[in-house]
């Protein structure tokens, strides 16, 4: 962290750790010891070449002995041999973090084709890398919202989520007037008219913390921080043990209980492979900033679909953009400062 | 190849054991392979729906099988500390208990991987836990900690046991400069699967009800009861059911060691309550939730008071010197202990650390009958191991299972 870098933050409990903390979704700027100091591509390569030959160790073992058959079977076709091949393929790649370039595309050439044979359609996936000098933000006015609930469609939407448990990223929270925020009392999950009278509302999502506990316990790293603040999951990688779930003082993290249900003609088919991919059941998922559209530059589903202007997102790097000009002049807040999360998520009231 | 030889004959004249015996074992053994079988039935439809057939949501995103695992990996922490006491202070009579303590270890280790395993979404994928094939989050998540202290634990404790019964299968005396420093370790890498246990809750800020400082040494205390306490229980059952000796002096030692622990424990639980309720804070919901409950969300009442009543009785109870020499009494007053632990460090401390949600949202947890099947089964699948593990023990210590003694 540079020090015109540090503008943001309001609470330096977990400074020196962060800056020893190097691990890999690290924030803009002062990385460049990066790679010498944890050697990650030294990982990989011994990961790599320890999970091929374990590969052929268990080949034609039990787990992907069905794959295994379908695959050098002579009588079955080549598109369900192609269709085994890839499970082969998926089930014994990688962690997304630790793959090289090619890896990365490898894969997504796979799940797009997988994709295309189960249902004859085309989608596009990106494996896009955060882009230097970013640093993802977002503001929120709790003057303005209303409570429309617009932004949690517009997400469902985008993000390809489950619509058979009606799983959402975002909670909008009804709280009365004159009780200030008082969570306790607030209601999430209200199916009346809004803004109902006397009430004010306030929106939660995942908060994309600097500092984000659910990443240090994740016992695989199938979950971390992007370069540009995003913190993202391989659902690939995940193996649903939860306990991100428990270590989430925000609520941000959803686990897909059973299979995610996706009617085809409404999936999204603009993806990016960290973001609103489709999932399978028993991972984690969570908002991602809609990574799929912010890092095109694009703004993310909810801020575009609110109609009242409560939800504002950019690059806290950049000195011109809105998010800075908020931080700078509004009296912003976040929640649960307490903790040492450090929450690029922040509030405001005009 | 001379081990390897032993090794295979002592297998194979184990399996001859452990298939034959006295009808009431045979009834217990088909009972206990029916339930493992019922919750392995149980367990397909699980796989098969996904997470969904329990009854965790993602407020309350662990519940009874963590609760299990958590409460059983103090058993086996606990039946391995009376090691210390026969191996090194030279105190005979423990020694009985000590193998039964090990294989207790054992069963109770193999009980904690099929909770876990039995919680994971995706149990397919967990080689990616595996060190070097995987990816492993070392030493940064306190879950890659426990599963390396798990897992060295259970070797631990195969090993010495194993070690030992080889050398009296073949009517030699096991060395003791092979075995104590193995025994030493164990015993410190017993407090160790607990601490780290406890740390994998008490590390997170986000659950204030087990961010506390008193998580760890409250883990140990209670573990300490329960854990003797059920070697108590099995002891007077194999008293009862075999041949082998296991002196009235050897249990009413044990004895004390649960006492000790659970005076402790109820000091502890003292000292809890007296932070939670003498000032409470915001962080105090889940023990309001708890002990009383909010609203019309009481479901853990009945149990957490249920809990308590039965620890204050038992551990009061066994202050009394008359009463614990009693050994009828012992073993009641150790079966309510071991209940009133089960509870407490099971659901009574992992689903009041999801209520309130992290935005107060009281979601109240029931477990599904899926789950509780698949946790009996598990249940099951450990006192299989244990009687196997026991019966096969019990006859080479007997001298009954002797090599080349071809019957």
């Amino acid at each position: 962290m540079s020090e015109t870098n540090k503008k943001w933050y309001s609470l330096n409990l977990n400074q020196s750790k962060k800056s020893d903390s190097c691990g890999c979704g690290n924030n803009e700027g002062s990385c460049s010891e990066e790679k010498p100091k944890d050697g990650f591509d030294q990982i990989m390569d011994v990961s790599m070449s320890r999970r091929s030959a374990f590969k052929k160790i268990t080949a034609g073992l039990v787990i992907g002995a069905g794959a295994v058959s379908t695959a050098c079977s002579v009588v079955s076709g080549d598109e369900s041999k192609e269709k085994s091949g890839i499970e082969w393929d998926e089930y014994f790649k990688g962690n997304y973090k630790l793959m090289t370039d090619e890896d990365k595309n490898k894969t997504v050439d796979r799940l797009t084709r997988s994709y295309e044979l189960r249902t004859g359609k085309n989608l596009s996936m990106s494996s896009k890398d955060a882009e230097e000098d970013v640093l993802f933000g977002y503001a929120f006015n709790i003057s303005k919202c209303q409570g429309y609930m617009d932004c949690v469609n517009a997400c469902v939407e985008e993000n390809n989520q489950d619509r058979s448990t009606e799983m959402q990223y975002i909670r909008i929270h009804e709280m009365e007037d004159g009780k200030g925020f008082n969570f306790e009392e607030s209601d999430d999950n209200y199916y009346h008219e809004v803004p109902a009278e006397n009430h004010f509302y306030m929106g939660t999502q995942c908060f994309h913390c600097d500092n984000p506990p659910c990443v240090e316990v994740c016992p695989v790293q199938a979950t971390w921080k992007e370069k540009d603040g995003i913190v993202v999951i391989d659902y690939d990688w995940c193996i649903g043990c939860r306990y991100c779930m428990a270590a989430c003082p925000y609520d941000g993290r959803r686990f897909n209980w059973k299979t995610p249900e996706v009617p085809e003609q409404e999936v999204n088919k603009k993806q990016h492979y960290l973001g609103n991919r489709l999932r399978k059941k028993g991972v984690m998922e969570k908002c991602t900033f809609c990574i799929q559209r912010t890092r095109e530059g694009q703004n993310p589903a909810c801020v575009e679909a609110c109609p009242t202007g409560s939800r504002t997102f950019g690059n806290l790097l950049d000195p011109k953009s809105n998010i800075r000009w908020i931080l700078e002049n509004k009296k912003v807040f976040r929640l649960k400062e307490d903790l040492g999360t450090e929450p690029k998520f922040w509030y405001y009231m005009d | 190849m001379k081990t390897l030889k032993v090794f295979g004959s002592l297998v194979k004249d184990a399996f001859l054991e452990v298939t034959h015996g006295s009808k009431s074992y045979h009834i217990w053994m088909a009972v206990l392979s029916f339930i493992m079988l019922f919750g392995m039935y149980n367990y397909s439809i699980q796989l098969e729906e996904g997470l969904s057939a329990t009854g965790m949501t993602d407020r309350v995103s662990w519940g009874l099988y963590i609760s299990n695992f958590t409460f059983l990996v103090g058993v086996a922490a606990a039946a391995v500390m009376l090691v210390l006491p026969a191996y090194v202070l030279k105190n005979i009579d423990f020694k009985q208990a000590v193998l039964i303590g090990e294989g207790l270890a054992v069963s109770a280790l193999l009980m904690c991987l099929a909770f876990v395993v039995a919680d994971m979404g995706g149990p397919a994928r967990l080689w990616h836990m595996i060190p070097i094939i995987g990816v492993f989050n070392f030493p940064n998540s306190m879950l890659a900690w426990d599963v390396i202290v798990l897992n060295g634990y259970l070797f631990i404790n195969i090993t010495i046991p194993l070690y030992i019964l080889i050398m009296r299968y073949q009517g030699k005396t096991p060395n003791p400069k092979i075995y104590i420093p193995g025994v030493f370790i164990s015993v410190f890498w017993a407090v160790g699967i607990h601490m780290v246990t406890a740390f994998l809750y008490q590390g997170l800020q986000a659950r204030p009800f087990w961010n506390n400082a008193l998580l760890g040494p409250r883990f140990l205390a209670s573990a300490f009861a329960a854990g003797p306490a059920l070697i108590i229980i099995v002891l007077a059952i194999i008293r009862k059911f075999t041949a082998f000796k296991v002196p009235d002096n050897t249990i009413k030692k044990i004895s004390m060691i649960v006492t000790v622990a659970a005076q402790i424990n109820l000091i502890m639980l003292i000292s809890e309550l007296f932070k939670e309720f003498y000032a409470p804070t915001h962080h105090s919901i889940s023990a309001v939730y708890l002990f009383f409950g909010i609203g019309d969300k009481t479901a853990l009442l009945p149990w957490i008071w249920t809990s308590i009543s039965l620890n204050v009785f038992a551990t009061v109870a066994l202050t009394f010197h008359k009463v614990r020499s009693n050994l009828k009494l012992l073993y009641v007053l150790c079966g309510m202990l071991f209940v009133a632990i089960w509870i407490e460090k099971g659901f009574g401390l992992i689903v009041p650390g999801f209520i309130p949600g992290p935005w107060g949202k009281i979601a109240e947890y029931t477990p599904s009958l899926v789950e509780i099947s698949v946790t009996l089964g598990i249940w099951a699948m450990g006192a299989f191991i244990f009687t196997v593990l026991a019966k096969t023990g019990i006859a080479i210590e007997l001298g009954q299972l002797v090599y080349k003694k071809k019957k």
